[in-house]
């Protein structure tokens, strides 16, 4: 097990070469981002010289890469284009979208895991058909307008929430927010956990433990969900990296400024420092997430051993 | 939770312990009378002597496998006959538009944006001032054909890629899972400026290639966990010892236990290909205007929910049907396809 | 067994934990007569040279007084600092600043601050975006050479000969460059700017009625009244708070619950129902903002006199009352001319200048269209970018109009473009096929802004490289004349070969929108659409 964990992280290592140089190689592709930086007209030439040799753009692309990658491990990210540090734009995105992360995920496994058991419990009864419904209108319905009839209905018309999250942005005024992001994953866990549960439920193990007179709520939380779990967990684990880097939408419908916020702003202003620092974290953490999941198959289901 | 108590039990994990060796195959009769009772849409329990020779280990002598059982158990589930039925209406419409809404859906009148339905206009008017029913329906092509390539693009190779890592694992996996890593990190919406604004053909097609490259990770991973899970049952082990080959078991004994969450998966993500479609319109980089689709309709009708929400109910309701329908046909064939069925 | 019972142990923790966190808290909009505003977030570091854009200019507005002010509702250049700004010869100028005027840190402001402000800005070295506003100064092109390094650190155009004047020597005439001092740009900037550069892009300090009192980027900045303020213009509340916002729907939601007094972009989804909703706290005023189609007139095909008449046709088929009546709901008017009218009819604005050319006549236009040797291509692709803007929507709106107007479905599609940036490298590299989005926000309310930059032969703004003799030489005449009304008649000769031409097709004149609740009373927007922060009143 050690051993494993360790080749793992040693793996690590050419992935995050790997992923920093596609994106730094992607965002160069886009052109030149000095061009935008002046607004409705067209930089003079004497500035726009001026700029890109400030932010080493004039320098041949190996060159730019290996000065970036070399001030990367001495904690320099570089700078925005407005000035401010790229470390001081992860200090504060990365800790809100951490929080609101946990609470979409916290969802994805509570009300998904529950809705997913009882659906798989009860397949065709009205239950399932209204929880399919619900898939349905998760799936069709952008995160936008769900998002927007959430804000009036709650923070206008009820004034439970503030429409906004304030820039502190606590657990619980992540909560909305957090309900939102999860919705569509939260289609999957449920359904991902509902296919699971029909199908095990008619294993030997659970009909064996049915027989022996165990209790229903143990036969089913002990032995049928925690076989059922490898998929659900597997999803979970891919989806982190999509609701932290890509929660775009429910960030900006809530005024979070988040990594998904700060990502896309890097990305169309074709800002290298911003979008390859945002990316590399977020490569560090799937890295971490797939290994987790990893482990944890092991931990659900113990005839999967790694050496 | 309290602690469990250290009486003897089976452990759950490992219900081979408990019963028979041979896997799923064991306890027919109770499997067939449950599923009966449970699964009144499935008509599993018919010919259980051909189904329980099925999923035995090694069954060498029987060309005509699970496959064709499923597809036989198919063609008798309504759930499966509504779907297909839903679906054949859908590519018909994708085909052949004008069948059923003969109007043009380029033809809009900002006169009448945002208006109600009227005679000979059912669904009212988007904020353009065009037909929404019109729309929606010419809409299905570019939609239906989006999310129907590019899910089966992704479910294929997501698929292929994610049961070989799982299955032999040591480098296989290792060298898969790190591609799959790498692809994970690349933002949508930086691939689709970058990939995507090169091209300049005018069809679904450079879209539904950059979602599929861009999605196959999540189902390969998907499936590199369900192989993994059913790569330890007893009934692979025992085909492996009676010297059955990698391909055979993959596809025979591994595929259909671990089909189920692949297939949950692709069904779901077709309706977020669709709408992904929309986004990447939005940018610039995806269906070239005036192109019709649900996606981009729903998007450019979200704005104005609280004013004109038949805009956007219309085309969102063709998504979820359409997605409906695949969700359906999904668990109609993983139902055929589940050996404990039988 | 252990692992299996930790994992649902905490699945409970965590389930239970949940609802307890779950209650709103409405801490609502800041106390005392403070208000708070939506903001976005500056994209340049807030230095007065620097601020191209809206929101830091709206910052920059608050915490700096110029020479000069734009007056909040006529728009009129009127002294602030200014005692007098003198010429004989439109080309020296002799400036002396008022007695009395101090930074909040109590540096007073002297010419220096001025003539030390001016080099900053327009020396290479400093990358000051705004740096070609000192264009007209004479020495501009030694400190900032088009190429190469600059051989000046200083303007020599620029002289300190007192405590409070100093001299403007410009390398040629421009009558009203008085009136452009009210730009941000020409602001004074206090020695410690220099001495303390990046405390003070922390916590810009300036001469206006607010001072900055905290500033988290990317977050909010509080700006406090000044009391010591001397000007005429104090604040009229105790203080402003800036919320960033990424997207102005939740900021009029917040507006709806009352968590932001001030949002001063309604979203255009917002348009239809604004009135219910804020029960007439909507404010809907012109801001000198024109929309214009620019052709690419380095491409030969739009550059013949046939595609004049193109040009012309396609303006006859867009519907402008239409699209502003129906997609910006009153949030614009149609164009008439290529200026704005908050210039007012005595500052150059012209209503009707453009004539029939401006009105939508559908068989006119195909007509012309037809003469002019149909669409070049066939086809006509108005690009704009995507990523700004809903741009989109009145995109279409103009292609449908066009489309019903020459009744084909194809003769006009809309092509975005994913990033600002790229849109204006594919500009400025002349890789545009057809017409393209051009939005003129003016820097100050003079008509020479509406036109110099956007029609002159290679001016900074002239995208289409659109070149014409008899409008150079109009302009360079009206710069020079001296006498104002003399100088606008030749500006609006000047304007009628850019309707002769139908060098861009002015589309609408856009207003500043802005909604806000009960505590709020005499909210304004000034011509830049700008909230006049220090007139409102809280309570």
């Amino acid at each position: 097990m050690g051993r494993y964990i360790a080749r793992r992280l040693l793996q690590m290592i050419p992935v995050f070469v790997g992923a920093t140089l596609l994106i730094f190689l992607m965002v160069n592709v886009m052109g030149d981002p000095i061009a935008g930086l002046c607004g409705e007209r067209a930089c003079d030439t004497a500035t726009a010289a001026q700029l890109k040799r400030e932010f080493g753009l004039d320098k041949p692309l190996w060159q730019q890469y290996a000065t970036y990658m070399g001030n990367v491990f001495t904690g320099d990210f570089g700078t925005a284009f407005n000035g401010q540090p790229v470390t001081e734009l992860m200090a504060t995105a990365f800790p809100v979208t951490i929080r609101l992360t946990l609470v979409a995920i916290v969802f994805e496994v509570v009300i998904g895991i529950t809705l997913g058991v009882v659906t798989g419990l009860r397949r065709g009864r009205p239950v399932d058909t209204a929880v399919l419904l619900g898939t349905l209108v998760v799936i069709s319905v952008p995160t936008f307008v769900t998002g927007l009839l959430l804000q009036l209905l709650l923070g206008v018309k009820w004034d439970w929430i503030r429409p906004s999250v304030p820039p502190e942005a606590t657990l619980d005024e992540l909560i909305v927010p957090g309900l939102v992001l999860a919705s569509v994953s939260l289609a999957y866990v449920t359904r991902l956990t509902r296919t699971s549960i029909a199908e095990n439920r008619r294993a030997d193990y659970v009909r064996t433990a049915v027989a022996k007179g165990l209790p229903r709520r143990r036969v089913v939380v002990r032995h049928l969900l925690r076989n059922s779990l490898i998929p659900v967990v597997t999803f979970i684990g891919t989806d982190i990296g999509a609701l932290m880097g890509g929660a775009i939408v429910t960030e900006r419908i809530f005024n979070i400024h988040g990594v998904g916020y700060q990502l896309y702003q890097g990305i169309l202003r074709q800002n290298t420092q911003t979008v390859v620092g945002f990316v590399t974290v977020l490569v560090l953490v799937f890295l971490v997430a797939n290994l987790l999941v990893d482990l944890l198959y092991a931990v659900l289901d113990p005839r999967i051993r790694y050496a | 939770m309290p602690e469990p108590p250290p009486q003897p039990q089976p452990q759950p994990n490992e219900p081979e312990g408990a019963v028979a060796g041979t896997g799923m195959g064991g306890g027919m009769d109770l499997a067939a009378s449950e599923a009966s009772t449970l699964e009144p849409a499935s008509h599993g329990p018919d010919g259980p002597a051909g189904s329980a020779a099925t999923g035995a280990p090694g069954p060498q002598d029987r060309p005509r496998s699970l496959w064709s059982d499923a597809w036989r158990d198919l063609r008798r589930n309504p759930v499966f006959l509504l779907s297909a039925l839903v679906i054949c209406f859908l590519v018909l419409i994708a085909v052949w538009p004008s069948l059923i809404a003969p109007g043009n859906p380029l033809r809009c009148d900002l006169a009448r944006a945002q208006d109600g339905p009227r005679p000979g206009h059912p669904f009212g008017y988007d904020g353009q001032g065009c037909d929404v029913y019109t729309r929606t329906v010419h809409g299905a092509r570019a939609s239906v054909t989006v999310g129907v390539c590019a899910t089966a693009g992704v479910a294929v190779l997501g698929s292929v890629l994610g049961a070989l890592a799982g299955y032999f694992g040591g480098v296989w996996d290792a060298v898969l899972s790190r591609v799959t890593d790498i692809f994970f990190a690349i933002p949508v919406v930086l691939g689709g400026l970058v990939l995507l604004s090169v091209v300049t053909s005018n069809t679904v097609w450079p879209v539904v290639g950059f979602i599929v490259l861009l999605g196959w990770p999540q189902i390969s991973r998907i499936a590199r966990g369900a192989v993994i899970t059913a790569k330890q049952h007893d009934y692979v082990q025992a085909a492996r010892a009676l010297g059955a080959s990698d391909t055979r078991i993959l596809l025979r004994h591994i595929a259909p236990n671990a089909v189920a969450p692949v297939i949950v998966v692709a069904t779901i993500a077709l309706g977020t290909y669709i709408a992904l479609e929309a986004t990447l319109s939005y940018l610039g980089v995806g269906l070239k205007p005036p192109s019709v689709s649900w996606g981009i309709d729903i998007s450019a009708a979200s704005p104005y929910v609280r004013n004109a929400p038949h805009a956007l109910l219309w085309p969102a309701g063709a998504l979820a049907i359409t997605v409906l329908a695949f969700i359906m046909l999904g668990d109609a064939v993983r139902d055929a396809l589940d050996p404990k069925l039988r | 067994m252990r692992a299996r019972t930790r994992v649902t142990w905490a699945l409970g923790v965590v389930a239970a934990v949940l609802p307890l966190a779950a209650c709103g808290s409405g801490v609502g909009a800041a106390g005392g007569s403070v208000l708070s505003s939506s903001w976005g977030d500056p994209q340049n570091p807030l230095e007065p040279a620097n601020t191209n854009e809206v929101q830091g200019g709206k910052v920059l507005d608050m915490v700096f007084r110029g020479l000069k002010r734009y007056d909040p509702r006529t728009g009129k250049a009127e002294n602030m600092l200014a005692e007098r700004i003198e010429t004989s010869d439109s080309r020296n100028y002799t400036v002396t600043v008022r007695p009395g005027w101090r930074f909040s840190n109590g540096e007073p402001v002297t010419a220096r601050s001025f003539v030390d402000a001016w080099n900053y800005g327009a020396s290479l070295r400093n990358n000051q975006k705004n740096a070609y506003f000192f264009g007209y100064i004479e020495g501009y092109d030694k400190v900032h050479p088009d190429t190469g390094r600059q051989t000046a650190n200083t303007l020599s155009g620029l002289k300190v000969t007192g405590p409070r004047t100093f001299t403007v020597r410009l390398n040629q005439k421009f009558s009203s460059f008085p009136d452009t001092l009210g730009y941000a740009a020409f602001a004074p900037l206090p020695r410690t700017f220099f001495t303390h550069h990046k405390a003070w892009l922390d916590k810009p300090v300036g001469n206006g009625p607010y001072t900055i009192e905290s500033y988290t980027k990317g977050a909010q900045m509080y700006l406090k009244k000044w009391n010591g303020y001397p000007g005429p213009d104090k604040a009229r509340n105790d203080g402003v708070t800036l919320l960033v916002y990424t997207d102005s729907n939740t900021a009029y939601t917040d507006v709806l619950a009352g968590n932001l007094d001030l949002v001063d972009d309604i979203p255009a989804g917002q348009l239809k129902n604004v009135h219910s909703d804020l029960d007439g706290r909507y404010i809907n005023t012109p801001a000198g903002i024109l929309q214009t189609l620019a052709f690419p007139f380095y491409d030969k095909a739009w550059n013949t006199d046939g595609a004049r008449k193109v040009r012309t046709g396609l303006s006859m088929a867009i519907n402008r009352a239409q699209i502003t009546r129906t997609l910006f709901r009153g949030t614009r008017t149609p164009a008439t001319d290529w200026t704005s009218p908050v210039l007012g009819t005595d500052g150059g604005y012209k209503a009707g200048l453009c004539g029939r050319a401006c009105e939508y006549h559908p068989a006119e236009a195909r007509k012309l269209v037809q003469e002019g040797g149909g669409l070049p291509g066939g086809q006509v692709r108005i690009t704009y970018n995507a990523d700004t803007g809903s741009h989109k929507e009145w995109v279409d709106a103009v292609c449908n109009s066009i489309n019903n107007a020459l009744g084909n479905d194809h003769a006009c599609v809309g092509n975005p473009v994913g990033t600002f940036a790229d849109f204006r490298n594919q500009i400025s590299r002349h890789r545009m096929a057809g017409p393209f989005r051009a939005g003129w926000q003016m820097d100050y309310p003079l008509i020479q802004n509406f036109l110099q930059p956007l029609y002159y032969t290679n001016a900074s703004s002239n995208d289409g490289k659109w070149s014409n003799k008899d409008f150079d030489r109009l302009v360079d005449r009206a710069n020079a004349e001296t006498d104002k009304a003399a100088a606008i008649v030749l500006f609006q000769q000047a304007e009628g070969v850019v309707r002769d031409n139908m060098a861009a097709i002015p589309l609408w004149y856009q207003n500043g929108s802005a909604g806000y609740t009960d505590r709020l009373h005499d909210v304004a927007l000034n011509p830049f659409s700008v909230p006049v922060y220090d007139e409102i009143r809280v309570g």
